[in-house]
């Protein structure tokens, strides 16, 4: 059975992701399970969308612990412990990393037996962000090397039928350059061995301590501390307020952010980059045009810049 | 016949087009929301005739869902979890109206604290409300209980309204290879509802819940019901064949797999079985007989069938996604009523608590389960319900309330609680 895992944030498309790769498998005669996870469904969330394949009935069911395949749109994920990027991860699995570093930085980062492939960096373009479902896509059925390209397209045709000629044409074409630049690594994915009821990993079963209910209420204490959640971790565009041409209108910016990311310190109004998702609202709203779009990777070598002495 | 990708709700949707639903009254809650958004793109897109009507909450969606259903025409809703809940008191009351309709449950763990994740704890609380309960494994079992659960609910017979049971994500948001029957097959299986003389009427009043005092007539309306649910057995075996006959796929009231020469069986219900089913054909490599047996109908119970099942079987493991505080779980007590006292009983009844709030159950646990099952047949020692958790769990939970104390004490501290 092929075990399938694909991470990303809410709004990139992991789910239907999963969905083009579940209905490639179905078109090519497999049985298919495929099912995305979230909790909180939150834009920029982490969330996980896993497929399975087997020429037989699938019983299993559920999240997949041992991945073949590991698909990874956001970078930024791999590092947070609650997206569970790493979950399972041994020498038979194949990572595939959407990232501007290289293999090799990849490789001593993580320090894991898995193989691991980055896709390539025209991949990364800005305009190409959109698309990055459809190219994660086309770059694991290659990998697999079990898919062909007509039911990979055909997969994407059924799949997003109801966006329009248009953007199913992009996302084919997309799919079909991934598709194209894994050709090295074609079939690289293989399933693991099944799991035997002789040697198996006895389950470390505990009885649970009964505790006093001080203690075991589900009760948090702390207030506010949703705040320590950095949500701004993902944002792709930053909005910066240019005050020389900002009005100090004192509320329009921070009305409008649907974050509550914008303070107001007297009529001067200050972005939490923590906390702004660059969803470019304030940019539409802002009466005298004050606030730039710029883009983050930009913004943060400019910051990276301005920090090293020359 | 089609067969095509969906996910549980997307079966269940197509469940209550087939059987051309006439009515649907909707309150939409996580994770069953998907069902009547389905029906009502299709509503708008004129690929459905029924009407549509979104209620302000789960109570009078399912009072609008039995008042139609008394009109006589044929109804379908959906709820979850907290949502099933909200409407209890109208479970109860409507059931006596004795009026037939289709409510599909899409299990999820009840707060506190809140998940959204799966277990059986909000289907259980609605065991004795006089809904007969029907509980799904697969996409396609959804679509097809959906089908049944109309026939049985209609049957001139029963006249109760029914509940299709569904796992939260587990099925809901998971897609499957379904077999989509051809409309007019679907439709020829359900049959036109015949209300009979059920026929409430704008501007000619009926009332649906008289008063009963002094026991005797509340006693008799009652134990009606109760009987009328038993009957469902009888009936459901019967429209089970001929669903069968026509579509050839095969639901009995409590689906046996791999049990004919078993000598020791899991128990499990809904979608989580189809893991003991892949632990079962594991363990059979490895030379254990060992069946699962899963049933469908948990109302009516089929006791007479499971004394059946498990006789020459010795050891049960019983595995409840669910738990009565104070008791443990509900189906390992329902299965020793049913055992008590008959001869060629299973000789040891175990009971294990295991994926609350949607928490997995791997296979090493199945195994272990198994093996803990044989250890007490050989020594004929029942051991204590197990909770299935691992140090480790412990470990990430102990973690999680030292934090949680660490920033009690910076608060208090800094003077931000009032009192500890």
């Amino acid at each position: 059975m092929y075990r399938i895992r694909f991470h990303g944030r809410g709004g990139q498309g992991m789910k239907t992701a999963s969905r083009i790769l579940g209905t490639a498998f179905f078109l090519q005669g497999y049985e298919v399970q495929d099912a995305p996870r979230y909790g909180a469904e939150r834009r920029g969330a982490p969330i996980f969308a896993y497929v399975r394949a087997d020429q037989q009935p699938i019983f299993e069911r559920g999240i997949i612990t041992q991945p073949d395949l590991v698909i990874v749109a956001d970078d930024s994920l791999v590092p947070v412990p609650a997206a569970g990027v790493l979950t399972g991860a041994d020498a038979h699995t194949v990572m595939l990393i959407n990232s501007d570093e290289t293999t090799a930085t990849w490789q001593h980062r993580l320090n894991l037996a898995s193989s691991i492939i980055t896709l390539p960096a025209e991949a990364l373009e800005r305009d190409e962000l959109r698309f990055i479902g459809a190219t994660c896509t086309g770059a694991a059925a290659r990998l697999l090397g079990v898919i062909s390209r007509d039911n990979l397209q055909q997969a994407i045709e059924q799949e997003l039928a109801q966006l329009g000629d248009a953007i199913i044409e992009k996302n084919l074409s997309r799919a079909s350059l991934a598709y194209d630049s894994m050709q090295g690594h074609q079939g690289c994915v293989q399933t693991a061995a099944e799991a035997n009821a002789v040697d198996y990993h006895k389950p470390a079963w505990i009885e649970l301590p009964f505790d006093d209910a001080r203690i075991s209420a589900p009760d948090i204490h702390a207030a506010a501390n949703s705040v320590k959640i950095r949500t701004g971790l993902w944002r792709t565009l930053r909005p910066v307020i240019d005050y020389a041409r900002c009005s100090r209108c004192w509320w329009v910016c921070s009305t409008f952010c649907p974050d509550g990311a914008i303070k107001v310190d007297d009529k001067t109004p200050v972005i939490d980059y923590d906390h702004c998702k660059g969803c470019m609202v304030c940019v539409a709203q802002c009466p005298p045009h004050a606030i730039e779009a710029i883009p983050e990777e930009q913004a943060k070598q400019q910051e990276a810049e301005l920090e090293t002495p020359a | 016949m089609t067969r095509k990708l969906l996910t549980g709700n997307g079966a269940a949707a197509w469940g209550a087009r087939l059987a051309a639903t006439d009515y649907i009254p909707a309150f939409p809650i996580t994770p069953q929301t998907e069902i009547i958004e389905t029906l009502s793109t299709w509503i708008d897109q004129g690929d459905m005739d029924a009407r549509m009507v979104t209620m302000e909450s789960e109570h009078s969606m399912i009072t609008a869902a039995a008042a139609a259903a008394a009109s006589g025409i044929r109804v379908f809703s959906a709820t979850s979890s907290q949502g099933l809940l909200y409407g209890m008191e109208m479970l109860y009351t409507v059931s006596g109206w004795r009026a037939p309709f289709v409510l599909v449950n899409v299990s999820r763990g009840l707060a506190s604290p809140i998940t959204l994740e799966p277990d059986h704890n909000d289907i259980m609380a609605a065991r004795d409300c006089g809904f007969l309960q029907i509980h799904c494994a697969t996409c396609q079992e959804v679509l097809d209980s959906t089908l049944m659960a109309f026939r049985l609910a209609e049957h001139e017979h029963i006249r109760l309204p029914v509940i299709v049971n569904m796992d939260g994500f587990y099925l809901s948001f998971t897609r499957e290879p379904v077999e989509l029957p051809e409309a007019a097959a679907a439709q020829r299986f359900v049959g036109d509802y015949d209300a009979e003389n059920i026929r409430f009427r704008a501007s000619a009043p009926v009332s649906q819940a008289v008063a009963v005092l002094g026991g005797a007539p509340y006693s008799y309306f009652r134990y009606e019901t109760h009987m009328a649910a038993q009957h469902g057995l009888a009936v459901y075996d019967e429209l089970s064949t001929t669903f069968a006959e026509q579509f050839g796929r095969v639901y009995p009231a409590i689906d046996a797999y791999r049990c004919d020469d078993a000598d020791t069986a899991f128990v499990m219900l809904g979608s989580f079985a189809t893991k003991a089913q892949a632990a079962v054909d594991r363990l059979r490599e490895a030379g254990h007989r060992i069946g699962l047996l899963r049933p469908r109908l948990l109302r009516p119970f089929p006791a007479e069938l499971f004394r059946r099942l498990l006789a020459g079987i010795s050891g049960v493991a019983v595995i409840d996604q669910n738990l009565s505080m104070g008791m443990g779980g509900v189906l390992h007590a329902e299965l020793a009523g049913a055992l008590y006292g008959h001869a060629r009983a299973p000789s040891c009844l175990l009971s294990f608590i295991g994926g609350l709030g949607g928490r997995d159950i791997s296979l090493e646990e199945f195994f272990q389960i198994a093996e803990v099952t044989r250890t007490a047949v050989a020594e004929q020692h029942t051991p204590p319900p197990r909770l299935l958790y691992t140090e480790q769990e412990l470990r990430e939970m102990r973690k999680l309330q030292a934090i949680a104390s660490v920033e009690r004490d910076e608060l208090n501290n800094a003077g931000g609680l009032e009192h500890d």
